[in-house]
């Protein structure tokens, strides 16, 4: 997207105006850490902060795809737009990703209430992209009423969905193992709700049960009990209406309790600390390769005369011997 | 500190879709796997789909390429219903290469109709990826 810098303001109208290929684009620029996207993200961000976003994390294999694609038939019947990102993984040997996620989607292809959009995680750990947060809030700014964030299959601690999402659907299916595991940290501290997927097929029952028990063991430290809901999206699908009752119900206690006020203060802090990271992070990198006072710190610590941490302090106080 | 993030290197993104009726995935598969390996973020959109969805795929996947594969024979009539929805909805920049069964004197009309690149049986994956990564530094 070059030259886009130049059209910040005139883009960020066209994706609020409805042009899906603008939003497209400008996707492309965000993930790319493409600078032109910088100003179109600021002049869209007072427009965000509308959409629910919900996270549908889990397992591979447990049918997030398929509940995603549930969820947008029931939101679209009820007349609400849905933009979707689905996230796969990236190789960490060369970068490559198949996303098949879009393979489950059934809509009219003339349906402009729905946006689905692709991404590979590119390197980042927790199950998301480093990019999601912000495609999620272009969407968002988009006008999208409903915002889904598919993560990678999930592996125990990949937990990153709930500095995107206001509520978190873990998914489970089956036999996924005893219910020592649900006490685990980790993946099941998060959910806002679990869904047993594939009821139809022996053992839901149990599965549902461990979690409903779980959740009795304690209290979660904002007070809410995390519903647990059977689904199946085989036809006649089961629990789906109900699934999205909870996303509900868990939105109106956010409002009601205080905790999105809260939560959204948490994410915001933690995502302005995560950009200054980011950037002062560069720099410093920058400076080690640049800078030839810095260059020789690096041999010294390769030589094994200097520490890494006294390399770390000297690199922060800008090449300065410390005291 | 320095102003301007430095770009990621970009990687490539590509569609692989199967317009029309036939059931056989299993060359989109291979060639998906080899794009994959080559270091491109493939958006596997899988079988029966409409020229419709794969040109709705392709527009709000942003994508650099698309690869289209078919065996039934329609060839004929979906690729330029494809190429002609493409240019309707403003992607008529983004390349289109295809792979199936498609008898020579077709294939002449569809690279005359603007399929950029076609690949038949016995193909190597070498030659599919260094095409599709020529087609994505040379577009149109």
């Amino acid at each position: 997207m070059t030259g886009a810098s130049s059209r910040g303001p005139a883009a960020a109208r066209a994706i609020v105006a409805g042009d899906r290929r603008v939003l497209a684009r400008t996707i492309t620029a965000v993930e790319n850490g493409d600078p032109s996207a910088d100003r179109i993200l600021r002049a869209l961000y007072p427009q965000s902060g509308r959409a629910v976003v919900v996270g549908i994390t889990g397992p591979l294999g447990v049918g997030k795809s398929s509940l995603v694609n549930a969820l947008v038939g029931l939101l679209r019947s009820r007349g609400e737009s849905v933009g979707v990102i689905g996230v796969d993984p990236s190789s960490p040997f060369t970068g490559g990703s198949v996303l098949g996620d879009r393979i489950r989607l059934e809509r009219r292809a003339d349906d402009t209430g729905v946006f689905f959009r692709s991404m590979a995680s590119r390197g980042a750990a927790g199950g998301v992209a480093a990019a999601t947060r912000e495609v999620a809030r272009l969407m968002d700014s988009a006008g999208f009423d409903v915002v889904l964030v598919e993560t990678v299959g999930s592996g125990q601690v990949d937990v990153a969905i709930r500095d995107i999402a206001s509520t978190s659907i873990v998914v489970v299916v089956p036999h996924l193992g005893d219910e020592v595991q649900t006490l685990k940290a980790g993946l099941f501290e998060i959910a806002d709700i679990f869904c047993v997927n594939k009821t139809d097929l022996p053992g839901a029952d149990l599965a549902e049960k461990d979690l409903a028990e779980l959740v009795t063991l304690g209290e979660r430290s904002d007070g809410w009990a995390p519903p647990v809901v059977g689904t199946s999206t085989i036809e006649p699908t089961r629990g789906i209406r109900e699934l999205w009752d909870d996303v509900l119900a868990h939105e109106q206690f956010l409002d009601t309790s205080g905790e999105r006020a809260r939560g959204e203060r948490r994410r915001l802090s933690a995502e302005i600390v995560g950009i200054a990271r980011d950037r002062i992070g560069q720099e410093l990198t920058r400076r080690l390769e640049r800078d030839p006072s810095l260059r020789r710190l690096l041999d010294e610590v390769v030589a094994h005369r200097i520490d890494p941490r006294a390399a770390a302090e000297r690199l922060v106080r800008g090449g300065r011997r410390s005291r | 500190m320095a102003k301007a993030r430095a770009p990621r290197k970009r990687p490539v993104r590509v569609l692989i879709a199967k317009p029309g009726l036939d059931g056989h995935d299993r060359g989109a598969k291979v060639v998906a796997r080899a794009l994959r390996d080559a270091g491109m973020e493939v958006i596997y959109a899988g079988l029966r789909q409409t020229p419709e969805e794969i040109v709705r795929a392709a527009l709000e996947e942003d994508v650099d390429l698309i690869g289209l594969s078919i065996l039934s024979g329609a060839h004929m009539a979906l690729f330029p219903r494809i190429l002609a929805l493409l240019k309707d909805q403003g992607g008529q920049t983004i390349p289109v290469f295809a792979g199936g069964i498609i008898p020579d004197e077709d294939a002449r009309r569809l690279k005359k109709a603007g399929i950029r690149a076609i690949f038949g049986p016995g193909t190597s994956l070498e030659e599919i990826v260094t095409t599709a990564r020529s087609l994505v530094r040379h577009p149109s």
